[in-house]
């Protein structure tokens, strides 16, 4: 019923792809797309024309690059304002400085608040913390016994009486300044944001106790009604953050996006699942791809990302082996295998590397090559396309730039040479040889097969390869295992 | 007391748009526009909408009509029309009859057992409930409130019991004292979770091992519910074989529209709706009166 959005994008951008580039006709298709997967999702209708407007913005004005396809490029930044929205500040959760810090919850009836309670409760105690639970739904049969067996379960105790809610929550903060508990947390009565004398009632609740945090407990399941809702709670509460429930399902929950957009106050926790432990602190990350319904877009993220630094290194590795490789490309280089981790561990993955590069190991030192940087930026662009052109009164200038030694110059330059001329030998040597069909850029660009990063089943785009170098399935070959880091 | 008065507290952006359409002179392309907003907000889903409002333009096409109020007639027609015709009585016959509920948690089934209860034994029915629900801490001890209020004997297990065994106890009492009518309560399930759904497949099935059979699944949904609501429908429908929708908390500002979809896509009909949390809040669903309170709600509130 749900498709992704990359693939509703399919049809719409065969035409774009001739061009290169989207129109204003592409873009108002693809946003009618995202239009109807956000309202699928049941993002508030308010909420969706205002973000449409956000996008159409940003997508009109996008560059097309040769890596990614104009549909990837929308889903990617349709998902980064999402994200954005989603994310946005985060809570704070402060304790008060004269304890006990008062967690007031409050909802619907069936968004889950007694469970969120006990689950909020256990999850204070595993920071070390010392919470009560006071049990102020005193509406629903039995919610106070569902409320003090879960505190048995978690071993937190709870406090109620049969009185009135405001008497109970008044009570309940007096009981937990007086064991010294401190964190307490109310369980309220589930209430319709259109009943006024409820939602009084719980405004009473909130002047008497004062909480340091007002938390919003919302069912994921929601549809177009969340935005009146939380408004209405928002109105008279004054939210802090919402906590998202039932997530374990499979709503897309774009209620929470309408929430976040509308009444301004960020998701603190999504509840997970009927266990007790079941509370996460919420990721917008995967909130955002859970409502535009498409599971592996951090795969898609990640493959945008690294394959930008692909290409830079591919064009790199080819100019490399056809002689033509620079300080520049050298420096670039060692940023991108540095990016992966420690330096002399990255080259010890690559087959047949660790001999290879014996001559220029000790330029791999973490510590140099800080230094080593310092030199490279302190050369003129000439000076680093042909380190031959460095004379004495040169080699001064860039040390006294770079804060080295003249000598420290000149090792630069003949390891940089070493190199050079090894990295020709092999160019010279392996199977593929140079080959120029894959400088080809653009979606179809015929990228070359890469082996498979880390036995995952995500694409299999992940890892550097550096052309020319020898086939893997033919001998040692220079693939860089997957995956990078993602900035 | 007809629905719509139950409903004079909400309001929502649904009456908005539906008085702005009310407001101009002839119907045009923003007339359209607004109440296709109008069913979007009221939760009908994007699809379900589109198929309504070309329905509808259709009509008013060929009919020639481009007067505002004559529009909304024909999309109340619609509307009601969708919805079905079929038989919303709730299915007697068994010896006992049993009634399962079910849903996705905190949708109101517990309150709607204890309610439905109320209505049956004061139509002179005599009635068990069955505490089908040991997984929510306490829920056995509040449908005993219930059991209570509206005096009828509730059976349950320890917590943790195998729901199927105290809901097969539950029908072997009825039919050990006389009792017409099981209502049996369930724990509320995510349609996600797989065990979860093969267990309620088998309270299903061993409901009627004994001498009970199983007259109706009633699928409770909140009206807050949005597009996940067609999902869970049919989940349960493959778990259980619902055969009716009880729409709960319709007294909020939610409108419930996805029973349209329900209703069209599974043929599952709306057979009761919940208004409130007092013993006398459920009524049976009337899809006339359904549809002119998603119309006319504005009008009493300004009123």
């Amino acid at each position: 019923m749900f498709e992704g959005l990359t693939s509703r994008f399919e049809g719409i951008l065969r035409r774009a792809r001739s061009r290169g580039r989207l129109g204003p006709e592409e873009v108002e298709d693809l946003l009618r797309e995202i239009r109807l997967a956000l309202l699928e999702a049941d993002v508030h209708l308010d909420v969706v024309g205002i973000f449409l407007e956000r996008i159409r913005e940003r997508a009109l004005g996008a560059e097309l690059s040769g890596v990614l396809n104009p549909g990837q490029q929308v889903v990617k930044i349709v998902l980064e304002e999402l994200t954005l929205i989603l994310g946005g500040e985060t809570m704070k959760l402060s304790y008060a400085s004269k304890p006990p810090t008062v967690v007031l919850l409050a909802g619907l009836q069936g968004s889950g608040k007694t469970t969120t309670a006990a689950k909020l409760a256990r999850w204070f105690k595993s920071r070390g913390r010392n919470p009560m639970l006071v049990g102020a739904d005193l509406q629903r049969p039995a919610a106070v016994a569902q409320l003090e067996t879960l505190g048995e379960r978690i071993g937190v105790p709870v406090f109620s009486q049969p009185t009135d809610p405001v008497a109970v929550a008044v009570a309940g903060r007096a009981e937990a300044a007086r064991l010294g508990r401190d964190v307490v947390i109310f369980d309220t009565a589930g209430r319709l944001a259109v009943d006024d004398e409820l939602m009084e009632e719980v405004r009473g609740i909130s002047e008497a106790v004062q909480p340091d945090h007002t938390l919003l407990v919302l069912d994921s399941m929601m549809g177009q009604d969340a935005v009146n809702v939380a408004t209405a709670f928002h109105d008279r509460l004054s939210l802090d953050a919402v906590i998202l429930t039932k997530l374990d399902g499979d709503a897309r929950g774009g209620a929470a996006l309408s929430v976040r957009e509308v009444v301004g106050c960020p998701i603190a926790f999504a509840s997970t699942g009927e266990g007790l432990s079941d509370l996460d602190v919420f990721h917008p990350n995967r909130m955002a791809s859970r409502i535009l319904g498409m599971g592996d877009v951090e795969t898609l993220i990640e493959q945008v990302e690294t394959t930008y630094d692909r290409e830079q290194a591919e064009d790199a590795a080819a100019r490399m082996l056809e002689g033509r490789f620079t300080l520049d490309d050298f420096l670039e280089q060692i940023n991108q295998l540095r990016k992966m981790g420690p330096l002399n561990s990255v080259m010890k993955m690559v087959p047949g590397m660790s001999q290879q590069m014996a001559g220029v190991d000790e330029a791999l030192d973490e510590g140099r090559i800080d230094r080593l940087e310092g030199i490279i930026n302190s050369m003129t662009p000439a000076e680093r396309i042909d380190p031959g052109l460095i004379d004495g009164s040169r080699r001064s200038r860039i040390a006294a730039g770079s804060g080295t030694q003249p000598s420290d110059i000149n090792q630069l330059v003949k390891q940089f040479r070493e190199m050079r001329k090894m990295m020709k030998k092999m160019g010279g040597r392996g199977p593929g040889g140079r080959s120029s069909k894959r400088r080809g850029k653009g979606p179809k660009g015929g990228r070359p097969p890469v082996a498979e990063p880390t036995g995952s089943d995500r694409p299999a785009t992940k890892g550097l390869s550096l052309p020319g170098l020898g086939d893997p399935a033919e001998g040692p070959g220079m693939e860089l295992p997957g995956p990078w880091p993602v900035n | 007391m007809s629905l719509r008065s139950r409903l004079g507290r909400a309001r929502n952006a649904f009456s908005v748009q539906v008085r702005a359409v009310r407001s101009v002179s002839t119907v045009d392309a923003s007339t359209w526009d607004a109440l296709e907003e109008a069913l979007i907000l009221a939760d009908l889903g994007v699809s379900t909408t589109a198929d309504v409002i070309a329905a509808v333009r259709q009509r008013a096409d060929v009919e020639a009509v481009d007067e505002p109020e004559v529009v909304i007639d024909l999309l109340r027609a619609e509307l009601v029309e969708r919805l079905g015709s079929g038989d919303r009585g709730l299915a007697r016959g068994g010896d006992p009859s049993v009634w399962l509920f079910v849903g996705v948690n905190g949708v109101g089934k517990t309150t709607t057992v204890g309610k439905l209860g109320r209505m049956e034994v004061q139509a002179g029915t005599s009635v068990v409930l069955a505490a089908g629900d040991t997984f929510r801490a306490a829920a056995a001890d509040q449908l005993a409130l219930w059991g209570d209020k509206v005096g009828a004997p509730v059976i349950s297990g320890a917590e943790g019991a195998d729901p199927s065994s105290v809901i097969f106890d539950a029908v072997e009492h009825a039919a050990a004292v006389g009792a017409d009518l099981v209502l049996a309560d369930t724990a509320g399930r995510v349609h996600t979770q797989g065990n979860l759904m093969d267990e309620l497949s088998k309270v299903r099935r061993v409901a009627e091992k004994g001498a009970g059979t199983v007259t109706e699944t009633l699928l409770v949904i909140d009206s807050t519910t949005g597009q996940n609501g067609l999902v869970q429908a049919r989940r349960f429908t493959e778990a259980a074989d619902v055969t009716g929708v009880v729409l709960t908390k319709l007294d909020g500002s939610a409108r419930g529209g996805i029973v349209v979809a329900v209703q069209e896509e599974l043929g599952i009909p709306v057979k009761m709706v919940g208004v409130g949390e007092g013993p006398d809040d459920l009524m049976v669903f009337d899809p006339v009166e359904f549809v002119d309170a998603l119309f006319e709600l504005d009008d009493d509130v300004e009123a």
